[in-house]
């Protein structure tokens, strides 16, 4: 059998991901910053304003991205736990436990600008319409994963049990996805998708990549930061933790 | 079978499982998952009957007659209208050709009174100007048919 190029395996043990994740984190804040910065100003100063909402739906800009992001992340939460569950690593369980605070900040940031959103366009702050249910629906799955995962003190276990989780309830990112298309909501349809043109001024769909970007590379950056404390922490007996630099001091 | 594409098995076939629960369960909650119906439906008798409802549709044009703080206006779905009398404060968005969302209930002669009325607005964004330039568009290719 050839070689792989890269041995994806090695990067599977928390002693060689701690130092990687280390080097790789503040590259990403950097894009993070760099892509926020860029996408504050098409947001708040090119973007033109709407014919129909005025500038109240500059806010978009925020909401979009981080109902995405609360989508994404759990799919990645969902992924590592099957490689967790299938291959029996430990870095994959560290993985999702890193990610889901971040996640859980997305789907309640989504929430609260949908909110503020939803009052002075629909005249209301809250509907149970099945878009804006299902995305409660994440939250809370978040915050049970959360939960869940403290209070089990073995953490090999509490990984298993969030893994299962975070597996049942990756059924509920396509229903939020579809959702606007499947039943008839208050929450208004995709404007950018994979199946046809956006429905957005091109500057306007530029500010929201850019935020969606921004906020990709900052649940990275946090991820890792995240994942390097819970190494730390699940890790400390082991000699190659007493063997690192930043221990010797 | 190695013990990990055993696990990876169970994984995917719980998650299909799971699947298949949870598209026959939405199907069997079909109709408590809409948020509205439309006058169609209404008409077809699919609304409840017993209890307070919400119509959606779009606000027809040249309908809105506002005395005092009660607004009436027709919600249309193209197909069929229901009248709607509201007595309260109307969204901003809330206009005549746009969608609105109306909770209420249904009286004897099929009319619609309103407790709470929602604009439904949708997921196009552009500037005044591009609008603008599309209406026209719109008008031009409506005078050619002609």
């Amino acid at each position: 059998m050839s070689q792989p190029l890269i041995n994806w395996f090695k990067f599977a043990s928390p002693a060689s991901f701690y130092p990687l994740a280390g080097k790789l984190w503040p590259w990403f804040a950097a894009l993070a910053t760099a892509f926020a910065a860029a996408g504050l100003w098409i947001s708040f100063f090119v973007a033109p304003t709407d014919f129909q909402q005025g500038e109240g739906y500059r806010i978009i800009f925020i909401h979009v991205p981080a109902s995405w992001m609360s989508m994404f992340i759990y799919c990645v939460m969902a992924f590592w736990s099957a490689i967790g569950i299938g291959f029996n690593t430990r870095l994959s369980g560290m993985m999702s436990s890193a990610l889901a605070p971040t996640g859980a900040l997305f789907a309640f940031l989504s929430l609260w600008t949908g909110a503020l959103w939803g009052k002075p366009m629909w005249g209301a702050w809250w509907v149970w319409d099945a878009r804006l249910t299902s995305e409660l629906i994440l939250l809370f799955l978040y915050l049970g994963y959360i939960a869940l995962t403290a209070a089990i003190d073995d953490p090999r276990r509490a990984d298993k049990a969030g893994a299962i989780v975070s597996l049942v309830g990756v059924i509920n990112v396509p229903i939020i996805y579809f959702s606007v298309k499947w039943w008839n909501t208050l929450h208004q349809g995709a404007s950018v998708s994979m199946t046809k043109a956006p429905t957005m001024a091109a500057t306007m769909l530029w500010g929201m990549l850019l935020m969606a970007l921004a906020f990709w590379m900052y649940s990275i950056a946090v991820a890792l930061y995240r994942v390097r404390a819970i190494i730390l922490e699940r890790e400390r007996h082991a000699t190659w933790v007493a063997e690192l630099p930043e221990m010797q001091r | 079978m190695k013990a990990r594409h055993k696990r990876f098995a169970i994984v995917l076939g719980g998650l299909a499982a799971l699947g298949i629960a949870a598209a026959l369960i939405l199907n069997a909650f079909q109709s408590n998952l809409v948020f509205f119906f439309t006058p169609t439906q209404v008409a077809n008798g699919e609304a409840p009957k017993d209890r307070a409802f919400r119509i959606g549709g779009l606000v027809k044009e040249g309908s809105l007659q506002r005395t005092d703080i009660t607004a009436r206006f027709v919600v249309t779905d193209t197909a069929k209208e229901i009248p709607v009398a509201y007595t309260g404060i109307l969204p901003d968005l809330f206009s005549e050709g746009k969608g609105v969302v109306a909770q209420g209930a249904l009286d004897a002669d099929g009319k619609f009174t309103a407790t709470e009325v929602l604009a439904k607005h949708d997921e196009n964004y552009m500037p005044p100007e591009a609008k603008h330039a599309v209406d026209q568009a719109h008008e031009a290719s409506k005078t050619l048919k002609q």
